[in-house]
């Protein structure tokens, strides 16, 4: 019994993980205060963290936890804290267009459900996991120029943000 | 049900409740959460995609993701400031004269 149950932990935790980060997302759509909302974004990020070191990318479990949830959600938990307008907002959730937003919604999932079902008919091939050695000599190797091009998108949006915030600057003195 | 298909059904919710998210909620900071959500579901399911074929290509556009995540909220972040000091508010709606 425990001896079967250690052998499908894996599978087992992948279903916990899955299942607690789609409740995440589900209460990211109903929790009132942005606040709440992006705590429970954080814990979607952390369990699909899981999910990536339940599949063997180690490296992208801890960069999702590195960049997404610290650099990115930081900053945003910072905003928060920075912005306290008490607006309508916060008490009045949804937008008028509620009704066609869900119906659209379901519709959307319906059919990429759909594909998904009827797309992946050719048999998974046996899941190869692939090291960091091997991401590492495709990354630098293949794909270097595109590795180049991310630092001059970093570089344009930094440069972007600092011309957004003079901009206005200027504008109210 | 196996596990690729599991794993790709969870991408796919993950995205259709961000898209949700940004269609249905008035605040634009949950708006912009909701975004990060879709990205994450598209890079679960680069990454499932990557671990089902064996090639590395799928994880490098997941770091490339990372990137571009970290530069859209980078820039996205400053123009909401911008706009709450013009309105006061969070409210998407309040922008509405920027439709023209």
């Amino acid at each position: 019994m425990i001896e079967n149950l250690l052998q499908n932990l894996d599978t087992l935790l992948l279903i916990v993980f899955g299942i607690s980060a789609l409740v995440a997302a589900a209460l990211m759509l109903v929790l009132r205060h942005p606040m709440q909302v992006a705590m429970a974004l954080i814990s979607t990020m952390v369990f699909l963290g899981g999910i990536y070191g339940l599949l063997g990318v180690h490296f992208i479990a801890a960069f999702q936890v590195l960049i997404y949830v610290s650099a990115v959600m930081v900053f945003m938990v910072y905003v928060i804290m920075l912005i306290d307008v008490r607006d309508p907002s916060f008490t009045r959730r949804f937008s008028t267009l509620l009704v066609p937003g869900v119906v659209g919604g379901i519709l959307l999932l319906a059919v990429l459900a759909y594909a998904l079902w009827h797309g992946l008919r050719a048999p998974a091939h046996t899941t190869v996991s692939f090291g960091l050695q091997q991401f590492s000599i495709a990354f630098l190797d293949e794909y270097w120029l595109h590795f180049e091009l991310t630092s001059v998108l970093l570089v344009a949006a930094v440069v972007a943000a600092l011309a957004v915030i003079k901009v206005t600057r200027k504008k109210h003195g | 049900m196996d596990k690729v298909q599991f794993l790709l059904l969870i991408a796919v919710a993950l995205f259709a409740l961000g898209l949700l998210g940004v269609i249905v909620r008035r605040n634009l900071l949950v708006m912009l959460m909701c975004m990060e959500l879709m990205l994450n579901g598209v890079n679960l399911s680069l990454v499932t995609f990557a671990q089902q074929t064996g090639t590395a290509a799928g994880a490098v556009l997941v770091f490339l993701i990372f990137v571009v995540a970290a530069a859209e909220i980078a820039i996205a972040i400053p123009i909401v400031l911008v706009l709450v000091r013009r309105k006061r508010t969070l409210e998407a709606d309040a922008f509405a004269d920027l439709k023209g």
